[in-house]
């Protein structure tokens, strides 16, 4: 006995190379639609592991613009502005706040940093404080610093895998010229935290020339608090700015989402592109077996016979396109991955292209019913031929 | 098989086809009456309307006019043309048929060929039937072939084992020897007779060669739409 499925399989390898291109054409759709709907996830993802990482819901930061600020505390950078430490006194007065951490960020340029130099960002900390806001960091090797006055330091794991350090080494800092003992190394977080190089609060406040000064101040709210009402008490300090980082999170998601419209766009017209191409592939196909059609109805097959038959090719199309496309994504996403992180504003850590079972499971499913759609009509003619039409030659196209 | 009696049964069939603006009559006004186990050869010129009577009494095609009835089941005669699918039921059940340009699949081997018909409606009692057509037709050592490697006379043969693996009462056959040479026509013809011999298959062959017609037990000729008996 012979299916339908090994009639429809053995047809489409009569023209090898129509089949291959159609094939093709589907999946470079599937693999946009993949990557796309991948890229989607994993930013989002990525930058909620970014933000929750930081170990706390609220910045207090010198005023000036809030994303620019959010921005520099994910991402690092120049122009920062400063306010003065005793403010620290008034926020942990207020019931909501259950621990804060203060931060000196400085950037300096680095010119042995990547090929033609880069910004490297140190972090003025207090370790205990810090340490208690993030307990997930976990250390390689070494541990915090003890000394707040102190010329040690703890990188990041990407910041010592790119220096080459080693608990124990002295690191320079650019510009400055202040040299630092290596105190530990951490662990790798997918986050920020992996470029960054932690030193002592006050060491680092005196190189800058910045005593009591910060840039930021990290809150912790105690458990189940309105950080709305905290928020709305604490605009009442002077010249600070409140960062929430839900609301940045939800910036930055409005920001990109403008790109993944667009992006969702030419999915869309791949898609149709897709769609049309398998439509006259088949179609061609059914012109092309104008008599076999015929002969089959002859011997016995109904017009649903015929109908399914072409319906399967289709759905064999579009099912290797789907599986190929899904194949291509899993291979290039970190080339994607850099592709986007070189076109995007800001990228968080982690992967941007976040590709899961569940991911291609509902490509695949969506590419089938593309298949079904774009089969309807080849298949519905290819029903209708008439045998008699069939043997005298008389396409009825 | 069934016992001897009335196959086919047409009476004052008509069929008329529009071209332009003119009406051809194909067929016209045609009585006769096949009886089971015959071997009958429709002959006659082309343009006669042959294939167009043998498309009618395969069920390939309706009537303009007329009444024809299989084992005295009516089929047409209503006045009312018979759906694709209610043909299709019909050609099932009933016939197999062949052509000149014999239609296999190129991309099936022979036995996959032979097969095909059981993809879409299967009798009961066929599961071994391709295979004892393969070698009742002398084609089974061609199984795994594909019609693109074997020759004109084995496809036709193949054409033949297809037709006949779902066990029909009629076997039409359209110029089966037109793309043939006269050896191979020849080799055909048996086969046919073979099958109407020993299985007692009903056969009804049209064909232009006078002397492969002589071959069938009744021998019926068509001329301008009009059909005559011509004795053997």
């Amino acid at each position: 006995m012979i299916t339908k499925f090994q009639v429809a399989y053995k047809n489409l390898l009569r023209k090898k190379v129509r089949t291959l291109l159609t094939i093709i054409g589907i999946a470079l759709s599937a693999w946009v639609l993949v990557s796309l709907l991948g890229f989607n996830r994993g930013y989002e993802s990525s930058l909620n592991k970014d933000i929750d990482n930081m170990g706390f819901q609220l910045m207090i930061m010198a005023k000036g613009c809030p994303y620019e600020a959010a921005t520099l505390m994910l991402k690092g950078g120049t122009g920062l502005r400063y306010m003065d430490e005793s403010i620290m006194k008034e926020i942990t007065k207020e019931p909501e706040v259950e621990k804060i951490t203060p931060i000196f960020m400085s950037a300096v340029f680095d010119p042995n940093k990547g090929e033609s130099g880069g910004i490297a960002g140190y972090f003025g900390i207090e370790p205990k404080s810090f340490a208690e806001m993030k307990p997930f960091l976990k250390f390689k090797k070494g541990g915090w610093f003890t000394d707040v006055n102190g010329h040690e330091a703890v990188m990041g794991y990407e910041a010592a895998e790119l220096e080459q350090r080693e608990v124990g080494d002295m690191i320079l800092m650019p510009e400055k010229n202040v040299q630092f003992k290596v105190a530990g190394i951490l662990e790798r977080t997918g986050t920020q935290d992996d470029g960054t190089i932690f030193v002592p609060l006050k060491t680092v406040q005196t190189i800058f020339n910045r005593p009591n000064e910060l840039t930021t101040i990290g809150i912790k709210l105690t458990k189940g608090v309105d950080s709305g009402r905290l928020e709305e008490k604490l605009y009442k300090l002077p010249d600070v700015q409140i960062v929430s980082l839900a609301q940045v999170k939800e910036t930055i998601m409005k920001l990109i989402s403008t790109a993944k419209v667009m992006v969702l766009s030419i999915a869309m017209i791949a898609i149709l592109i897709a769609m049309v191409g398998v439509i006259n592939t088949i179609l061609t196909s059914v012109w092309e077996r104008f008599q076999e059609i015929g002969i089959l109805k002859t011997i016995g097959a109904m017009p649903w016979d015929i109908f399914k038959l072409i319906w399967i090719e289709t759905l064999m199309l579009c099912t290797a396109g789907g599986v190929l496309g899904v194949i291509i994504a899993l291979i290039l996403s970190r080339v994607t991955d850099m592709v986007m992180r070189r076109v995007l504003p800001y990228a968080p850590g982690g992967g941007l292209v976040l590709i899961d079972l569940k991911l291609i499971i509902i490509t695949l499913i969506g590419i089938l019913c593309i298949g079904l759609l774009s089969g309807i009509y080849p298949a519905w003619r290819a029903g209708r031929i008439r045998p008699l039409e069939a043997i005298r030659g008389e396409a009825g196209r | 098989m069934s016992e001897k009696g009335v196959s086919i049964e047409a009476t004052g069939l008509t069929r008329i086809y529009t071209r332009g603006i003119e009406e051809v009559v194909s067929v016209n006004n045609v009585s006769f009456q096949i009886n089971k186990r015959d071997f009958v050869s429709i002959i006659g010129p082309s343009g006669s309307g042959k294939t167009t009577l043998i498309n009618l009494l395969g069920c390939l095609d309706n009537p303009t006019a007329g009444e024809l009835r299989l084992e005295g089941r009516p089929i047409f005669g209503s006045g009312k043309p018979l759906s694709e699918r209610a043909l299709t039921k019909i050609r099932r059940e009933t016939f197999g048929y062949i052509f000149q340009n014999f239609y296999l699949i190129p991309t099936l081997s022979v036995r996959e060929n032979v097969m095909l018909p059981l993809t879409f409606y299967r009798k009961a009692g066929t599961e071994n039937e391709a295979d004892k057509l393969l070698v009742l037709l002398g084609i089974d050592h061609r199984k795994d072939h594909l019609p693109g490697q074997i020759s004109g006379g084995e496809m036709q043969r193949v054409a033949i084992a297809r037709a006949m693996v779902n066990k029909p009462e009629i076997l039409l056959a359209d110029e089966p020897t037109g793309n043939l040479d006269t050896k191979r026509s020849e080799e055909i013809v048996q086969v046919l007779l073979k099958l109407n011999r020993d299985v007692g298959l009903t056969v009804i062959m049209v064909t232009h060669n006078q002397e492969l017609a002589r071959y069938a037990g009744r021998m019926l000729e068509m001329k301008d739409g009009h059909i005559s008996e011509i004795k053997v």
